[in-house]
């Protein structure tokens, strides 16, 4: 038997609510939330997975339940193999998890990230700001209802600006040509190609409505 | 008379500052700064030329690729993973082609991998140049970008005729790759290898015994083994610091298990080691490249069981019906995958890169996460930045050799 399949045996043994995970490629457990982090000190303790390759989440889809999975790669620079545990958040709308960054440092940049991404918060984490998007932004950009082309928000520097008097100025392409159109539509209408551009410096730009009426 | 000089703590408060006759101030280094390598933001706080605190923020090239990846095909996504580390694109397709095959639990003939493999292994060569040349040139030392380009030149005239691309390459497809090697290429690469070896040896010379350079990095930045591995550093970052952990060796992947190469690894863990990992592992990339053209296989070079996965032939397309519907499915609802989730692995240049993919079913990805190397890497910075002069700020970055497009993703 492998060590990742041993160390599964062993983890199933002392924590009887551990299953397995269907897995094609390595050793996969699925963990209920409360004894998520006992188990993974287990087995970074007693079966040598000293590295925390990944943590992430998956976002089942709204109206799924549950909605929300927090998943662990381990790796274990001993016995070179992998172990996946997957545990699964109990609330839909305020999905949390267990912080371990007691155990692997590692793991701040990573719950940051789902956090900021995902919008799991992470219990007991020294300090859980967004990290990818910037600070006081609104959304969770990686879940399943957040739109593709974005959601509109004011610029993060209008504080700034109303500050110091200094406009803020949009990005030189935003708006542009070959700029995917924000807000709520389908990806047909906000795609550049949907944009009308036969208009230039010299022709102005055709009326929306009437060239609307013309294809009709 | 004599005055007495009490010297700043380094976790002292704001309240402290009159006490010491000091002054904190908050410095913001980047995001567009020449030594942050990209569009690193480091929000300093220093006391003097004391770093008291260091909080790296990044995100600022964020892209969204893994929602983008929810909303394309497989394929369609391999010119986004060129896109990650844009100094190594051919290591990069070839770890998300990798990942997406066992997926598919798809096997590619020998010479497909062997292709890849060398490709990796000449975009390791053309990555570390270009960390090196850059670290030479954030420590003081022109010379070595100068010649570092040169030859990352050379690769990128060998990229070129083998992909059709110099920089952003999508050679890798899922299941294979865009094109066979062309004629006489092989031939280019052994010469390439052969006007490599010396320069490396003179490109190195003018660091490893360069009184300047070992003043600037010899014991600066010191990552002990148990801290590279707890932040999980990957990659010659942690080989710098003792672990000899290499995936190339310790879970081969691609036929990597039929080439001989030693992995290199540090002992002290500061900045010179992780430089000194980094030139051995050029050598070694040069052993390994002799070794497959040596040993190139013939035969396929993409699956051809993969019917359903990798688009058919142009000249097949245009002769056969079946070949045309089946082309027309691949371009349109993408490669059909079966359901389930994979986690694959990478060692690539600037360290372990990881793919997380989770399939419904069908064409496109339910979820695809990037387990990014230079990500991972960075999360350390603040525990040793913290207490150093900014100058060593700088050289620590510098031998850590992150990219952000990848940080970022």
């Amino acid at each position: 038997m492998t060590a990742p399949a041993a160390a599964k045996t062993a983890l199933k043994e002392k924590f009887p609510q551990v299953i397995d995970r269907p897995s094609a490629d390595h050793d996969a457990v699925n963990v209920p939330m409360g004894d998520v982090v006992a188990a993974l000190k287990y087995l970074r303790d007693e079966h040598a997975f000293d590295l925390l390759m990944d943590l992430t989440a998956i976002d089942w889809a709204e109206g799924a339940s549950p909605r929300f999975t927090v998943v662990y790669h381990l790796f274990s620079s001993v016995n070179l193999g992998y172990i996946r545990v997957a545990t699964d958040c109990a609330s839909n709308d305020e999905p949390t998890a267990p912080s371990v960054v007691d155990l692997w440092p590692a793991a701040n940049w990573h719950e940051r990230e789902c956090y900021d991404l995902l919008g799991v918060k992470f219990i007991a984490h020294p300090d859980l700001r967004r990290i990818l998007m910037w600070d006081g932004y609104p959304y969770h950009p990686l879940r399943k209802d957040f739109p593709l082309a974005g959601i509109e928000v004011p610029l993060p520097d209008d504080e700034i600006s109303a500050a110091t008097g200094v406009a803020a100025i949009a990005v030189p392409m935003m708006g542009g040509p070959f700029v995917a159109s924000p807000g709520e539509m389908n990806l047909t209408e906000a795609e550049p190609r949907a944009k009308d551009e036969s208009w230039s410096d010299r022709a102005a730009r055709p009326d929306q409505t009437a060239l609307k009426q013309l294809k009709s | 008379m004599a005055t007495e000089i009490s010297i700043p703590d380094s976790d002292a408060k704001y309240s402290d500052v009159e006490e010491y006759g000091s002054e904190k101030m908050d410095l913001s280094m980047g995001p567009s700064h020449p030594s942050t390598h990209g569009v690193l933001r480091l929000q300093l706080q220093i006391d003097g030329e004391i770093v008291t605190k260091c909080d790296p923020v990044v995100g600022y090239l964020h892209r969204g690729d893994e929602k983008i990846a929810e909303n394309m095909t497989y394929n369609q996504f391999v010119p986004y993973t060129d896109r990650l580390d844009y100094l190594a694109p051919l290591a990069n397709n070839m770890a998300y082609a990798i990942a997406v095959e066992k997926l598919a639990n798809l096997e590619v003939p020998p010479r497909c991998q062997a292709i890849r493999v060398i490709t990796a292994e000449m975009a390791r060569i053309s990555s570390h140049m270009m960390g090196l040349g850059a670290f030479g040139l954030d420590v003081g030392a022109w010379t070595v970008l100068v010649l570092s380009l040169n030859q990352r030149e050379f690769l990128y005239k060998l990229f070129e005729e083998l992909t059709g691309a110099r920089f952003t390459t999508s050679y890798t497809r899922i299941g294979g790759v865009t094109r066979d090697i062309p004629d006489g290429w092989l031939g280019n690469v052994e010469k390439f290898c052969d006007q490599f070896v010396p320069a490396l040896e003179e490109i190195l010379s003018l660091l490893t015994r360069n009184k300047i350079f070992h003043d600037r990095t010899v014991g600066v930045g010191i990552i002990s083994k148990e801290d590279a591995l707890a932040y999980g550093l990957t990659g010659p970052n942690l080989r710098g610091s003792g672990v000899p952990l290499d995936l190339r060796k310790d879970k081969p992947y691609s036929g990597y298990e039929q080439y001989e190469f030693d992995v290199p690894v540090g002992t002290k863990g500061d900045s010179y080691d992780r430089y000194l990992v980094r030139g051995e592992e050029m050598r070694q990339s040069v052993r390994i490249i002799r070794q497959v053209i040596k040993t190139m296989p013939a035969g396929d070079w993409f699956a051809k069981d993969a019917v359903k996965i990798f688009a058919p032939r142009k000249e097949k397309v245009l002769t056969s019906m079946e070949e045309l519907i089946n082309n027309f499915m691949i371009t349109t609802e993408g490669p059909q995958m079966p359901p389930g989730e994979v986690y694959f692995e990478a060692e690539n240049p600037k360290g372990i890169l990881g793919f997380y993919v989770v399939s419904k079913g069908g064409g496109v990805p339910w979820r695809l996460k990037i387990r990014s190397p230079s990500f991972c890497n960075l999360s350390i910075v603040p525990k040793i930045c913290t207490g150093i002069l900014i100058s060593d700020v700088v050289a620590i970055l510098g031998s850590f050799d992150f990219v952000m497009g990848e940080c970022d993703r």
